[in-house]
């Protein structure tokens, strides 16, 4: 179940209250959010959309730990994110949430392989183990024989895909994907909804989501849409094939 | 271990800046060895020498003599144990180009004084039988071609004319250092063909029955030959050699000048290209930063990137001197112990890893600091 009204249930996996994020541009404040509240469970597959400059790359980031709020709590499977140190914030970033970005953000002297590999490199398990998981990941989102080619060597889509297996690798509380399809033709763009679809549907992942394409929040279960700062609970749309 | 993968992936996306920065280490490495074997070649002599030995010279200059009446006489003051003492010959092998050190020696006093330097007992008797005999380092005669029976002609610069020798023997040092370069022949052969400087010897070298004691018999023998002709001037053998290397100027400041100016450049030039580098890889950084890497990772990433830019460089260059040292000494002479030691290649690399790290300190320091939400948000 998804709440915006701040009236959800203390189970919640990620639990929102009276979020404010306010930046200084000179003398003027500019408020990108304001007293914004969130209730997700797990499982959801959730979608942000709204104009440019509504806050929602704003609200990924804090929701993932890359930024601060100026005012509100995060709770996250528990774990109040406002109260942590930057050092703390990090390593709760690796263990509980997986980023799929715009640009794919895979690093270009790795091969697909290497990239997927990273965030195991903070864990304890072997090289062996970190193979074992690493093609399974890949062959999850349909790399298997692309596990040796650069970045350079993969299409947009590929890429994306690499990046989702990065995302996916270290099993994250939840996705957190700001445009994963905006760079993509749409026959790519469907091939990696599908894919988090089946990451939703089949292995229980909850996804957030920022779009500006309406076929990409079509696949969504919850749809919510953010102007001015302020959330807005939007279609339960019952996700669509 | 297991990020070596990424250090290298990150080292080898520009390989020619990386090539180049690594030659800059190389070229500059080189150039500590050769400075650091130039230095060794000059302080041989001081750190070879004996503690329990002075050296009494001409207050004047060490190229003025002294008496050779002065043996009997330096011999009675207490805690002398022994004396030797030697004339500079100065002369020429064939041509200019091959320096060697002469020296015209007390054949009974030698071996007792300089006990490293050892002349097997049958090449020696043969030394003392001939009145025109001579021994040579092993490195003189090997460099030469020299085997012992042949006729050695030299020049006299000093001392005019050519000078016949038979070679009798061929010394080597008991330690690795050692000089094995000279050439000594009879006090007393120079002592009959000379034309001028006749009872006169250029130095004694006198052993002393405690170190402890160089300073005290040092000033006895001083005073001994105050207020006369030829007052001397006494200090270990030690401080002797290091005087003898400050008339071929301040050797050591020279090459901590040079040295300090190519690291000073190198540390520049490194600082620069990982800044360069780190600037090009803020998005990634970002990235390593949101997938869960901590300020520290980077930092270490940064310098581990230097630091191996930098020990690869010193091993290339110090792997090079060392083989170039390998070749003998190109000055035909005048560097005789032209040798890179382990100790001088483990300051390089001490040296390259300072230097690397000092290089790379701000541009991780950068790489720390660096916001992930503003970086990203510029990829």
């Amino acid at each position: 179940m998804v709440r915006v009204d701040g009236k959800g249930e203390a189970k919640s996996l990620i639990r929102v209250r009276e979020l404010d994020k306010t930046y200084r541009r000179g003398e003027e404040e500019i408020h990108v959010l304001q007293g914004l509240n969130l209730d997700v469970d797990p499982g959801e597959f959730v979608v942000f959309m709204g104009p440019s400059g509504s806050g929602k790359t704003t609200l990924l980031n804090l929701l993932g730990g890359l930024d601060v709020p100026s005012h509100g709590s995060i709770s996250v499977a528990g774990d109040e994110l406002t109260r942590m140190s930057a050092h703390k914030l990090t390593e709760w970033r690796a263990r509980h949430v997986g980023f799929v970005f715009q640009m794919y953000n895979l690093i270009p002297v790795l091969t697909a392989f290497q990239n997927v590999e990273l965030p195991l490199l903070l864990t304890k398990l072997s090289k062996s183990q970190r193979r074992d998981h690493v093609e399974a990941a890949l062959a999850i989102v349909g790399l298997g024989d692309r596990m040796e080619h650069y970045p350079r060597q993969l299409s947009g889509g590929q890429e994306q895909r690499a990046a989702i297996a990065r995302a996916i690798i270290a099993d994250p509380t939840f996705l957190l994907c700001d445009e994963p399809t905006g760079d993509l033709d749409r026959k790519s763009a469907d091939e990696i909804l599908e894919l988090l679809t089946r990451l939703s549907k089949e292995h229980g992942k909850t996804i957030l989501m920022v779009t500006h394409d309406p076929m990409a929040a079509r696949r969504a279960q919850v749809v919510l849409h953010l102007d001015k700062g302020v959330l807005t609970d939007g279609d339960r749309a019952g996700a669509a094939p | 271990m297991k990020y070596l993968p990424l250090v290298l992936a990150n080292l080898l996306r520009r390989k020619v800046r990386t090539a180049l920065t690594v030659g800059s280490f190389g070229v500059a490495l080189f150039l500590f060895g050769i400075l650091a074997v130039v230095r060794g070649a000059f302080r041989q002599g001081i750190d070879v020498a004996g503690a329990d030995r002075v050296v009494v010279v001409n207050k004047v200059s060490i190229i003025q003599p002294l008496p050779i009446a002065y043996r009997e006489q330096i011999l009675r003051i207490p805690g002398v144990k022994d004396i030797t003492y030697d004339n500079w010959f100065g002369g020429v092998y064939q041509d200019e180009r091959n320096f060697i050190p002469q020296f015209a020696i007390d054949v009974e006093s030698q071996r007792r004084v300089f006990p490293e330097l050892v002349v097997p007992e049958d090449q020696w008797k043969a030394f003392v039988e001939d009145r025109q005999g001579a021994i040579a380092g092993e490195d003189t005669a090997k460099r030469f071609g020299w085997k012992v029976g042949d006729r050695i002609p030299i020049m006299g610069t000093i001392f005019p004319g050519v000078w016949q020798f038979n070679l009798r023997g061929i010394y080597t040092g008991k330690r690795r250092d050692d000089d094995r370069t000279q050439f000594w022949f009879h006090y007393d052969y120079l002592e009959e063909k000379r034309q001028w400087g006749k009872g006169m010897v250029g130095w004694y070298t006198v052993r002393i029955d405690d170190p402890d004691h160089a300073p005290a018999i040092a000033r006895a023998i001083d005073e001994r030959f105050a207020n006369s002709p030829y007052e001397t001037k006494t200090d270990t053998e030690k401080a002797f050699a290091a005087s003898f290397v400050k008339q071929a100027g301040n050797i050591e400041l020279l090459i901590l000048a040079i040295g300090g100016v190519v690291f000073f450049t190198l540390l520049l030039v490194t600082g620069n290209t990982m800044a360069i580098a780190v600037r090009e890889r803020v998005g990634e950084m970002a990235v390593l930063k949101a997938l869960g890497f901590t300020d520290g990772f980077l930092l270490g990433l940064v310098l581990g990137e230097a630091v191996l830019i930098s020990l690869a460089g010193a091993v290339l260059g110090l792997l090079a001197c060392k083989l170039f040292t390998l070749g003998g000494d190109p000055t035909h002479g005048m560097l005789p112990f032209f040798y890179l030691p382990a100790s001088a290649i483990a300051a390089g690399l001490a040296l390259a890893v300072a230097v690397g790290a000092l290089a790379g300190i701000l541009p991780a320091t950068s790489a720390m600091r660096l916001r992930v939400v503003d970086a990203l948000r510029r990829v």
